[in-house]
């Protein structure tokens, strides 16, 4: 099938290395993170110091000299004076960075290294779970500081040794952060299809899983890292270990049992060690930040901002339920312009009547929508127009007003019914509750209206589902369950975006036709958001074509399909694939047999 | 007629349950098909019924507890790990969702010529053949240095079929490759399949819950119901003439974009739809 074509001009195809942009732009961001510049800037003095350990100051660490017992601080070749066996404070001091810099990096790149190993094993490999998991949970079962004290006859005394213990009990830390990620990442599609492309097991580890778990691993080496040096200080103020070995626990303990002779003398360890532990977690978090973004907050719906020069057009009586007039849906750009994503669509509902808004991906259907109801996010501006409910104007309305409207007069139905539910409740309670704010009834005439409304939107035994929890139902029934919530106070117009793209078509034409049975019941307006042109041949009386932003073509839904005005629409339904196209040519085996395609 | 190219018989899916001697679920009940050498056939049905389950067992990627699968007259029911990574020159796969089916942190051209590389193949060799598939599919050359989250979900559509077809495979699953894009973007990527079917004679699995698009591309269809394929035959016969009542349910569900004969389609679902109430009561004697 490929004729060779000759290769012109190649672009540099990265085929093997990984995109430098994205490790770049964390780099980048990290840089300008205050946090993090300060903290690491701390954190590389603290290393630049314990390397001039053996220049600056003029006397070894463990040098003692009986002239130097307890020297006040700027004694001279003694800057920071000496200690209870006359030795100098600041050596000792820069030693003792040495010493913690060196247990941070045995215990974190032990932990590192075995975490990630076992986690990547068990998180990827079926049969290894439960085996690795048994593993790392007996080992975080042990006692860390004790362990540590009672395995010194087998390690000597040498911190490194004790550090390369510690370093395994911290295992199950980095373990549990790579399994988890890798279980998440080995289900994702582009693993699978890898699998199928005949890419092995380690190099699906390596290139598509490891590049993921990164970010996470890093941060959480850096709080190991601060607490390998905290055990290391604890273990060696407790007087375990050498005491050749000059370290910040040895020293602050050594300060204290001198306080009343030099009470200054613990405060320097003291303080050096607070400084760099400190700076490891601030650092640490600042990485967070940077590789995983911070935490969204959850959202409040407030009152739509309008622009600083909007003014609501005057509300004129026509009669109309819904009357929306070159409404304009903004966004601010991150250079602070803003972006028109809805550009003066105007549109009208009567009672009883099903308005159809079609368009595809980001034509601004569902903003539109949004718009109406008053629930855009909290970044989005309403530049100009009006929305009109029922001779009210909706635009800039206090949001005490808009509550009140809302689940009343506007109800809405939206297309993931599952993730509309809160999965702690039941079915029944978040009915009961909606009902009771929306009509001020009391419990026990909401639950009676609650149960006659679920029998009314067709589920089967409405006691049952009351009981339920979301999980325990369909998401066709699910999808029945907030119909019944959004009619419960019986609402003039009804919204509902996209309420059947997420179910299956049997269960869809049937939710159709609850909602056609239901608007003949109470009269209500629909606006019905789809891209689906079905749906709308099925329920909608007339309709509006979106792209863009715009409205490009409004009319009866009968007249739109039998002759489209606008280029677009036209477009739109000569894509639609029509009962009529069968596949009819034959397979070609002939073709097939015999060449190879490459 | 010749040996099919994929010969399914009796085949059962069943994934294990976690806790002790808990018996596995199974999730398809004894399946039986066959595509040919450059042929689609359809594989329809709704969330649940085991369709996308067909598919990934075909890959290996599910748990074949039962019946066998031949592969050109080989039997590939249990390969080994080797075994299986070489049929991937023979069966490739595109999925459904073109977000996570690409790797967000590799570019186009290190994705496409993955599946080269582990062949065997040196690097200029691969980087032509890259450039080669992305014409093929309509993209341009420069889109091989760039990330997935710089295109469409049409275009990554695009680009997951041109890594399907990177080996030169003589199948490939398909799993609801257009569900999740635009109409007019469906429309295209549609006509894309048929022309490389035309071009390659490769055979594809079609696996999908819409019947519109399903009779578009398939030469034969089969109508997946709870785990069963319970009617299969050429495409003209399923769609136009169903025989099986879950099939006409689900013909009669699909709305037309016509408002006229969506009328009439509402009213002829209606009609089946007591028919079939009445069919019930009589074979079990309660009310469904």
């Amino acid at each position: 099938m490929s004729t060779p074509t000759a290769p012109v001009a190649v672009p540099a195809l990265a085929l093997e290395d990984e995109p430098a942009e994205v490790r770049r732009g964390a780099l980048q961001r990290l840089v300008r993170d205050p946090q993090a510049v300060i903290t690491g800037l701390i954190i590389l003095t603290f290393v630049v110091l314990g390397l001039l350990a053996n220049v600056i100051p003029q006397h070894g660490p463990n040098e003692a000299r009986f002239e130097a017992i307890n020297l006040p601080i700027g004694s001279p070749d003694y800057p920071l004076g000496g200690d209870y066996a006359g030795r100098d404070i600041l050596a000792r001091l820069l030693h003792s960075i040495n010493t913690a810099m060196v247990s941070g990096l045995i215990g974190a790149s032990i932990a590192l290294v075995v975490g990630t190993t076992l986690g990547l094993v068990g998180g990827y490999f079926n049969r290894f779970r439960t085996p690795v998991e048994w593993g790392a949970t007996i080992l975080q079962t042990f006692p860390g500081m004790l362990l540590l004290i009672v395995l010194m006859p087998l390690t000597g005394g040498d911190f490194r040794w004790t550090m390369a213990i510690f370093g395994f009990l911290l295992t199950p830390g980095i373990y549990r952060i790579v399994r988890n990620q890798t279980v998440g990442v080995s289900r994702e599609l582009y693993v699978d299809a890898a699998r199928v492309s005949g890419v092995t097991d380690m190099r699906i580890l390596g290139r598509h899983i490891l590049s993921v778990v990164r970010g996470p691993v890093i941060v959480a080496t850096t709080f190991l890292f601060g607490s390998a040096i905290g055990v290391q200080s604890g273990l060696a103020y407790l007087g375990v270990g050498s005491k050749e070995i000059p370290s910040f626990g040895a020293m602050i303990s050594d300060g204290f049992r001198n306080i009343y002779i030099a009470p200054g003398q613990y405060i320097w360890p003291a303080v050096a060690l607070g400084v760099l532990n400190g700076a490891f977690v601030l650092f640490g978090n600042a990485l967070r930040d940077t590789f995983e973004g911070s935490q969204p907050k959850a959202e409040k719906i407030t009152a739509t901002a309008v622009a600083d020069d909007f003014e609501a057009e005057t509300a004129d009586g026509t009669g109309a339920l819904l009357e929306v007039r070159d409404l304009g849906i903004a966004y601010r750009s991150p250079s602070g312009e803003l972006n028109e994503v809805v550009r003066g669509v105007s549109l009208t509902v009567r009672m009883g009547e099903t308005l159809g808004l079609v368009g595809e991906s980001g034509s601004g259907k569902t903003q539109t929508a949004f718009g109406v109801l008053g629930v855009l996010p909290t970044e989005a501006v309403v530049t100009r127009g009006s929305v009109v409910l029922a001779g009210r104007q909706i635009l800039g309305a206090p949001q005490a007003e808009l509550n009140k409207l809302r689940g009343s007069e506007i109800a809405y139905i939206p297309q993931e019914p599952m993730s509309n539910l809160d999965p702690v409740y039941t079915i029944g309670s978040q009915l009961v509750e909606g009902i009771r704010v929306s009509t001020g009834l009391s419990k026990a005439k909401a639950k009676e209206r609650a149960l006659e409304l679920l029998e009314r939107v067709g589920i089967p035994d409405p006691q049952r589902t009351f009981r339920s929890y979301p999980h325990e139902i369909s998401g066709g029934m699910a999808q029945r369950v907030l119909i019944a919530g959004a009619v419960a106070p019986k609402p003039k117009l009804l919204i509902a975006d996209e309420p059947t793209t997420a179910l299956d078509v049997t269960v869809q034409a049937d939710i159709l036709d609850l909602l056609r049975d239901l608007q003949a019941e109470m009269g209500m307006g629909i606006v019905l958001v789809t891209h689906n042109f079905g749906v709308v041949a099925d329920s909608c009386t007339s309709l509006a074509v979106m792209q863009g932003g715009e409205v490009v073509e409004t009319g009866a839904t009968i007249d739109v399909f039998a002759q489209p005005q606008h280029p677009y629409t036209s477009m739109l339904l000569g894509s639609i694939l029509d009962e009529d196209t069968i596949r009819d040519d034959s397979a070609m085996v002939l073709v097939a047999d015999g060449k190879d395609p490459r | 007629m010749t040996a099919p190219l994929l010969r399914a018989q009796g085949l059962k899916v069943a994934y294990p349950v976690k806790g002790f001697r808990k018996p596995p679920v199974e999730i398809v009940h004894g399946v039986d098909f066959e595509i040919g050498a450059g042929e689609t056939l359809g594989i329809v049905g709704e969330s649940g019924s085991g369709k996308t389950t067909i598919g990934r067992a075909i890959l290996g990627l599910a748990p074949i507890s039962g019946g066998t699968v031949e592969y050109d007259g080989r039997d590939i029911t249990a390969l080994s790990a080797r075994e299986r990574r070489a049929l991937s020159r023979e069966i490739q796969v595109v999925f459904q969702d073109p977000y996570s089916s690409l790797n967000p942190s590799l570019t186009i051209g290190a994705t496409l010529a993955e599946p080269l590389i582990v062949q065997g193949w040196d690097k200029a060799k691969a980087t032509r053949r890259v450039l080669d598939l992305l014409d093929h599919v309509g993209l341009p050359k420069n889109a091989a240095a760039r990330l997935p989250r710089e295109f469409s979900g049409g275009q990554r559509q695009r680009v997951a079929i041109a890594r399907a077809l990177a080996p030169g495979p003589r199948l490939i699953v398909c799993d609801e490759p257009v569900s999740a894009l635009d109409l007019s973007t469906q429309a295209t990527v549609m006509d894309l399949f048929i022309d490389i079917q035309r071009e390659t004679g490769v055979a594809y699995l079609f696996v999908s819950h819409d019947l519109a698009v399903v009779r578009h591309i398939s030469h034969r269809v089969g109508v997946v119901y709870r785990g069963e394929i319970v009617e299969q035959g050429p495409t003209r016969q399923v769609t136009k003439d169903p025989e099986h009542p879950y099939t006409q349910r689900l013909l009669l569900a699909a709305p037309i974009a016509d408002p006229t004969a969506q009328q009439q389609r509402r009213a002829d679902r209606a009609r089946l739809r007591a028919v079939q109430a009445e069919q019930d009561l009589q074979a079990t004697g309660v009310p469904a």
